[in-house]
């Protein structure tokens, strides 16, 4: 699938503004101080740049209102409406911090819950679809949330934690390390199965409906140059380059925050919060990575009808 | 309302006989004539003239090869019988793709607008283009690749079955029924109801075992295939089967000619 730069970057931020938000509405950071107060502005920006980022790769943007009203049947629509509803409490927080240092432990936990709903809504506009196989799996959602937690945990810590009321915040550098490892031993588990599965039970044999006949490949097709669906569905750059993308991917998203991270540990005070502020901009990177290799491994079943896996040889 | 319709009172769809479709594209050019000054917005190109022309196209035809596998070939030694091919020989199967307006269409849960629809007096699967922001799920979300977006436009542009035609009473009776399949010189292409089981569809259907296409998909597809005939084999007499340079058959003035310009020896085989 071709990965549209709005959508990763849509996905990446609203899910670390998202996993921020979850952490300080269950009541972490001292609603008074300066560090919470500003905290609770970057989850807003995050949340709502995220938002609109998201529709700069809409047809007609103009529009977009309309994608609020078909809640029953659409994960897209359901995504827009918890994004919206999710605003509520995660505003109603963030003024009670900005405007009266205060909190409400009740509302904190209704906005978390809320946080993590939006964040399952938009996993599962991708892991619904049949025709993906790779996102079709309970393992997505399970990737999205845990890096938001993840990232919205290391953000804390880097730029918040420390005013947690304790001098150190290395209970928070433990908690990272710890929701790190998870993360990424969930994403394994998606990845294995991601370059397992192919089309699925899906082939051009059943594609064509030729198979009892015998084995079917394309011949010619219909037309010489590409189409929106060759473009969209068929996407190759990044495929040539996977597994490049792949090492750059772990390191960048778990081996370098975790090295960081626990040297954050050894060194003094000063230079612990930089170590930890570059722990979590790697973590950043490393999911930038992440979110163009889940499309970028995506094989669509409409690639069947364009040669199936000959459609996705390198171009070079 | 992009639930589903839980019945349609119609099920109206396309056969496509994959044995008679030539593969002239004629469907195709006369479905992008008809729609793009028909339903919705033109069926734009972009840089049609240029070094890479790109557009958006309702119905395409897809051209594959299938090598019949070595359980279909004809017993060794049994004359001259039907088959769907021999093994190691390949047939080419033209292969027409267009909206299948699946009973399950996930392109229609997907939309978030209510922009995608399934009408539930006929089935049609249609996009309201003024509610349509463009964000492409459906046609992610469409096996088959039937829905394009317009690159003009912002829009999603399907088949709509030509719903501009068949009810259209100001069109002679014969032209009530989609472009492709009023101008398929072949025949290959027809329109008709499926919740009828007496249809001209629901025959063919029967008759030549029309199928789904990638039913594990579960879109439960309205269109059906008709696959490509058992087709009469040669037989291992056949003219062709025997080594091209052979003149031992030859007689006549062919033999007079072949024995002259092979000189005094009449050479076996090659000369």
């Amino acid at each position: 699938m071709h990965p549209a730069l709005s959508v990763i970057a849509f996905t990446t931020f609203s899910g670390a503004g998202y996993g921020l938000a979850f952490v300080l509405a269950l009541g972490h950071g001292n609603s008074a101080a300066l560090s919470t107060k500003i905290g609770w502005f970057v989850v807003l920006a995050m949340i709502g740049g995220g938002l609109l980022s998201s529709t700069l790769h809409l047809g007609n943007p103009q529009r977009a209102w309309r994608a609020f009203s078909q809640w029953r049947s659409s994960w897209l629509s359901r995504e827009g409406v918890m994004a919206i509803l999710t605003f509520i409490p995660l505003t109603l927080l963030a003024a009670m911090s900005i405007l009266a240092d205060s909190f409400n432990l009740v509302l904190g936990y209704i906005g978390a819950i809320m946080c993590m709903i939006t964040v399952y809504c938009t996993a599962m506009i991708y892991a619904s679809l049949r025709t993906i196989p790779q996102w079709h799996t309970k393992w997505t959602p399970a990737c999205y949330i845990a890096f938001s937690v993840t990232s919205g945990t290391l953000i804390y810590m880097a730029f918040f934690g420390r005013e947690a009321g304790s001098a150190s915040n290395n209970a928070w550098v433990y908690l990272s390390v710890v929701f790190l490892v998870v993360a990424w031993l969930i994403k394994y588990c998606w990845s294995k199965n991601a370059l397992a599965a192919g089309y699925g039970a899906s082939s051009m044999e059943t594609a064509t409906g030729l198979g009892n006949i015998g084995k079917v490949r394309l011949l010619e097709r219909p037309h010489a140059m590409g189409n929106y669906l060759t473009d969209e569905m068929a996407f190759r750059v990044a495929r040539k380059h996977l597994n490049k993308l792949g090492w750059i991917e772990v390191f960048l998203g778990v081996v370098l925050p975790i090295v960081l991270l626990l040297l954050s540990l050894v060194v003094g005070s000063g230079l612990a919060g930089f170590f930890q502020v570059l722990a979590t901009i790697s973590l950043m990177a490393g999911l930038f990575v992440e979110r163009w290799l889940f499309f970028a491994v995506a094989k669509h079943a409409v690639g069947l009808y364009y040669g199936g896996e000959e459609a996705l040889v390198p171009a070079e | 309302m992009t639930t589903l319709p839980a019945s349609t009172n119609k099920k109206l769809g396309l056969v496509i006989d994959l044995d008679t479709c030539v593969g002239c594209h004629a469907c195709v050019i006369n479905c992008k004539e008809w729609n793009t000054s028909g339903y919705g917005t033109a069926l734009s190109d972009q840089d049609p003239y240029g070094a890479n022309p790109v557009g958006s196209w309702l119905n395409r035809i897809h051209t594959f090869e299938v090598t019949p596998m070595a359980h279909q070939s004809k017993p060794k030694g049994q004359g001259v019988g039907e088959v769907i091919g021999t093994a190691g020989e390949a047939r080419v199967v033209h292969f027409p793709k267009s909206c299948l307006h699946c009973e399950d269409a996930p392109c229609v849960t997907v939309c978030p607008t209510g922009a995608s629809y399934k009408r539930e007096e006929d089935g049609i699967v249609l996009v309201d283009e003024d509610k349509c922001i463009g964000c492409g799920l459906c046609a992610w979300s469409c096996a088959y690749g039937a829905r394009e977006m317009d690159q003009a436009e912002g829009v999603m542009k399907k088949c709509t079955l030509c719903v501009d035609r068949i009810y259209n009473e100001e069109m002679d009776e014969i032209d009530r029924q989609p472009a492709c399949v009023r101008t398929c010189p072949a025949g290959a292409r027809h329109f008709g109801d499926f919740a009828d089981p007496n249809s001209n569809v629901s025959v063919l259907v029967k008759e030549r075992g029309g199928f789904d296409l990638m039913p594990e998909q579960g879109n439960k597809p309205v269109n059906k295939y008709l696959p490509p005939r058992a087709r009469t084999d040669l037989g291992e007499g056949a003219a062709f089967a025997a080594p091209v340079d052979s003149t031992e058959e030859a007689g006549g003035v062919l033999g007079w000619i072949d024995r002259a310009l092979s000189g005094s020896t009449r050479s076996k085989g090659a000369n």
